[in-house]
């Protein structure tokens, strides 16, 4: 499967899964499912024969609850059923919300943010010291760099020259109230991880050729890399891109879902199957006209402190 | 106590070389002979807990037993969630170590003062806890540890804690050591108050007390066979810690008593859910909060009257 397809696979499989499930997050399984396709279409080395080989690259989503584009990639690499995705969610499932490392092909489980980079750089401080050779990769979000730990990481990375551990952000500019800018401002980020010493590649992360050259690019040089992945919140489904309410809102039935499978099928790569709506929606509804679509629901529309000073109103 | 955790570890990491031991940026004087003898076992993270205890878990998911090292409430309640979701829950080889239990830097004030560690690390599932009572019960646990896999929590005294037990052959995780035979009252007591406990008995046999002495170097799992044989053979049972009562060693002893009928009396001696206030070295905080031999003696006097 090309990353493409695979890409499609996990936005396809992450609507589906949040609509059956009613489950939050599907704007961050969209912006960040072009960097993990082209991982685990291209560059992760891995054994689904053998989940815990020790050879295979390491891999941690930090930001855990972009979760079910991990379940979905991992389902479609051959870890497990693809089947076993309709279950994200429900009682008696294996598929938490957050990523589980119960699931096979997890190395870690997460949902709490700022803790992947850590973990990460401590499973890249043991290769060093065993003299292994693989890789690895851990994904955060931006909002996720708020945490202080990350900076703990980040400074423990570069001291100890972990050039065996590559960093993602999945610098969609929104996190759970509004845009990163108007919560905690913290731009440039690639200018901070710059001055914490690390290897900075900025690319549009939801550009195939980008993530694959700037991930294959990346040399030993005796410092961590950071790839700052620019994307969009909600990629693929024009209503939902850059806006603040599908982090938590689910495709409900009715236009909801019609339109995100529609504007899905019409992005479809060749040679790839709906395995849930084979040949897309007929009919599909339209959103009426009182829809809660293309609004502004970030916080700051409608948090006006008065004492904030004027130049600084957001 | 924590020269002893050292100089054991020093002895274990030759044979190991799997240990690795991970310091908050502490053990100045102490760790030296470690990172001198084993410079590829050993990294110091900075003052930076969270990150420290997460790459602890990191490396322990790579196959290293790793020792987290620092003092007071740093190891534990400063990355209180890193413990849980990146240790516990994955059953990482992780030996959580704290030097300085209950008031030992008593004179540097609250934030130094270890007082509900026992608590709160009790509380997390899949973490073992040890608190010896001595130089022998130290060494014990920490080649106990050394072999026990998942996540362990060990709270050491700092230093001039005395040897009690002459040897423990048969130490066993999760089992009470017996140290007095008497009759009707019992003390059991964890961790470093240990030593107030030797001699608050020397105390009480002058009032006509012999107590039945036992020390929990493992506080979980608790032993709950000594708890309940006790509890059916004595009046009172007496526990001793440095540290909040509300969740700790005592709470732990309470919780297996109340599932048994027609126990003995239980009296707990801690900090009575309070923030120690005071100024002191150790010694004077344990006496100004009942803890010192002489209190708990005089407390068990009027418990029995």
């Amino acid at each position: 499967m090309t990353s493409e397809q695979l890409a499609w696979k996990i936005r396809r499989h992450g609507v589906e899964m949040t609509h059956l499930s009613g489950g939050s997050h599907i704007g961050a399984v969209m912006s960040v499912a072009d960097v993990i396709a082209v991982l685990y279409a291209e560059i992760l080395n891995f054994d689904i024969e053998n989940p815990k080989s020790e050879n295979r690259d390491r891999f941690i989503l930090s930001k855990g609850h972009a979760g079910a584009a991990i379940y979905a990639a991992l389902a479609e690499s051959g870890f497990f059923e693809t089947e076993e995705l309709k279950t994200h969610y429900q009682n008696g499932s294996r598929l938490s919300g957050h990523v589980s490392h119960h699931v096979p092909g997890v190395d870690f489980s997460t949902g709490s943010l700022g803790h992947g980079l850590s973990a990460a750089a401590g499973m890249a401080l043991a290769a060093k010291q065993d003299g292994k050779s693989h890789k690895n990769y851990v994904i955060l979000g931006d909002g996720e760099c708020n945490e202080g730990s990350v900076w703990e990481a980040a400074l423990f990375a570069v001291h100890f020259g972990l050039d065996n551990l590559i960093c993602i952000v999945d610098h969609n500019k929104m996190q759970s109230l509004d845009f990163c800018d108007n919560t905690l401002s913290s731009t440039p980020l690639a200018g901070i991880w710059q001055s914490f010493g690390w290897n900075v590649i900025e690319i549009d992360g939801n550009s195939h050729d980008q993530c694959r050259e700037s991930l294959k690019s990346i040399q030993a040089n005796g410092k961590p890399t950071v790839i700052i992945a620019n994307t969009i919140k909600g990629k693929g489904v024009s209503y939902m891109e850059n806006d603040i309410l599908w982090h938590y809102r689910f495709p409900h039935d009715g236009w909801e879902y019609d339109m995100a499978v529609s504007e899905l099928h019409k992005a479809k790569p060749d040679g790839v199957e709906d395995p849930y709506t084979p040949d897309g929606i007929i009919n599909p509804a339209i959103p009426p006209e009182d829809a809660d679509i293309f609004k502004d629901h970030t916080m700051s529309a409608t948090y006006k402190p008065t004492w904030f000073g004027k130049e600084k109103q957001l | 106590m924590r020269d002893t955790f050292i100089r054991t570890l020093t002895e274990l990491a030759d044979k190991n070389p799997n240990i690795e031991v991970v310091s908050g940026d502490l053990g100045f004087g102490v760790l030296k002979p470690f990172w001198e003898s084993h410079p590829n076992q050993f990294v110091n993270a900075g003052i930076a807990e969270q990150n420290l205890t997460s790459v602890a878990a990191g490396m322990a998911l790579e196959g290293k037993t790793v020792f987290t090292y620092s003092i007071g409430n740093f190891p534990t309640l400063r990355c209180l969630e890193q413990i849980r979701n990146d240790c516990a829950y994955h059953d990482a080889n992780v030996k959580v170590i704290c030097v300085g239990g209950g008031f030992v830097y008593g004179s540097l004030g609250m934030s130094h003062h270890a007082t509900e560690d026992i608590a709160i690390m009790r509380s997390l599932p899949n973490v073992t806890i040890f608190c010896p009572g001595d130089l022998v019960e130290a060494e014990a646990v920490t080649r106990a540890i050394a072999d026990y896999p998942g996540t362990c929590y060990v709270r050491l005294g700092r230093g001039g804690e005395k040897q009690i037990h002459s040897s423990l052959p048969d130490f066993e995780i999760g089992k009470a050591i017996p140290v007095s035979k008497g009759e009707k009252i019992a003390i059991f007591s964890t961790g470093a108050i240990f030593e107030e406990i030797e001699e608050a008995k020397d105390i009480l046999r002058k009032s006509g007390i012999n107590p039945t002495v036992y020390t929990f170097p493992t506080v979980k799992p608790i032993d709950t066979k000594v708890i309940k044989e006790i509890a059916s053979t004595h009046d009172i049972i007496v526990t001793c810690e440095e540290h909040n009562l509300p969740g700790g060693f005592g709470s732990a002893v309470a919780e297996v008593l109340a599932e048994v009928p027609n126990h003995a009396r239980l009296v707990r001696i801690g900090m009575n859910d309070q923030y120690c206030t005071l100024v002191g070295d150790q010694k004077y905080l344990r006496h100004q909060y009942g803890m010192s031999g002489k209190k708990i003696a005089e407390r068990i006097i009027f418990e029995v009257k």
